[in-house]
């Protein structure tokens, strides 16, 4: 349990299976993260999530309806993803009466490429993954002024 | 950078001890695993492993000084990974915001729906 990791939560006035739909439908999944969604639900699934012209793979990790959902991506091309080569997404989600509280904490944070150029170890293991995928996140900001 | 500034960008790098160790190499410049310990209220041996990851996400480097391993921090790459994971967390805002928008929405609209037929 010593790597990076990002935290974050949200309290959701709607009921865990509400939440739950949210986060685990491909077709809303358009709505909050990428441009195109594949998802097998289920542990072990494939799933891709495309943006313009990238697409990137995922393994889905846990499937616990409707409290916990997590998937690994970020792997480099021809990988398998696991623990050591991929970020790891993880949904918590916990009802609280009517409403849900929906935390999501990104791990492995610390194997992925950051912007400089003067770590070629890295920018050679990961092909330059993290300045894409900022700005892969960028993007989706831009396409969604106002949120 | 103030101290406020200081919190924020380390509160954007994973768990507390580990922005512990940062934040003294920040302070001191270069240091040893050992005079890190020194410091610490966690052992040698977490302080070791802490320093693992952060050398591992290419923050922090080492030299040999005689027969002490020194480490110091990479400031270019810190302040471009705190950046970066503040980016990163703010993203995640911006989604989690969207989901909570789109479940509340279609939360509202089964209510509407369920007392429509109830009336």
């Amino acid at each position: 349990m010593a790597d990076f990791q990002i935290e974050r939560e949200v309290v959701i006035d709607a009921p865990v299976e509400v939440v739950w739909r949210t986060i685990t439908e491909p077709e809303q999944i358009r709505q909050w993260f990428a441009d195109r969604v594949e998802l097998e639900l289920e542990p072990g699934g494939r799933g891709l999530m495309g943006f313009e012209d990238r697409a990137l793979p995922l393994v889905v990790e846990t499937v616990e309806p409707p409290t916990r959902f997590s998937f690994r991506w970020n792997h480099p091309a021809g990988e398998e993803p696991a623990a050591g080569n991929s970020t790891l997404v993880e949904f918590t989600l916990v009802g609280e009466g009517e409403r849900t509280r929906l935390r999501v904490v990104e791990g492995g944070l610390e194997l992925l490429a950051w912007p400089v150029g003067d770590k070629e170890r890295f920018a050679d293991e990961h092909r330059g993954g993290w300045a894409m995928f900022m700005d892969r996140l960028a993007r989706l900001l831009a396409e969604r002024p106002g949120e | 950078m103030t101290p406020e500034s200081d919190d924020e960008l380390w509160s954007a790098i994973g768990d507390p001890s580990r922005r512990r160790v940062l934040d003294l190499l920040v302070r001191r410049g270069e240091a040893s695993a050992s005079w890190l310990a020194g410091q610490v209220p966690f052992s040698r041996q977490a302080v070791s492993k802490h320093l693992v990851v952060l050398e591992q996400a290419g923050l922090i480097s080492r030299r040999k000084h005689g027969r002490e391993v020194l480490y110091q921090v990479d400031a270019e790459r810190l302040d471009q990974a705190t950046r970066a994971m503040a980016e990163l967390a703010s993203q995640w805002d911006g989604r989690l915001n969207t989901i909570k928008r789109l479940a509340e929405a279609a939360h509202a609209q089964t209510r509407a729906q369920t007392q429509e037929h109830e009336a």
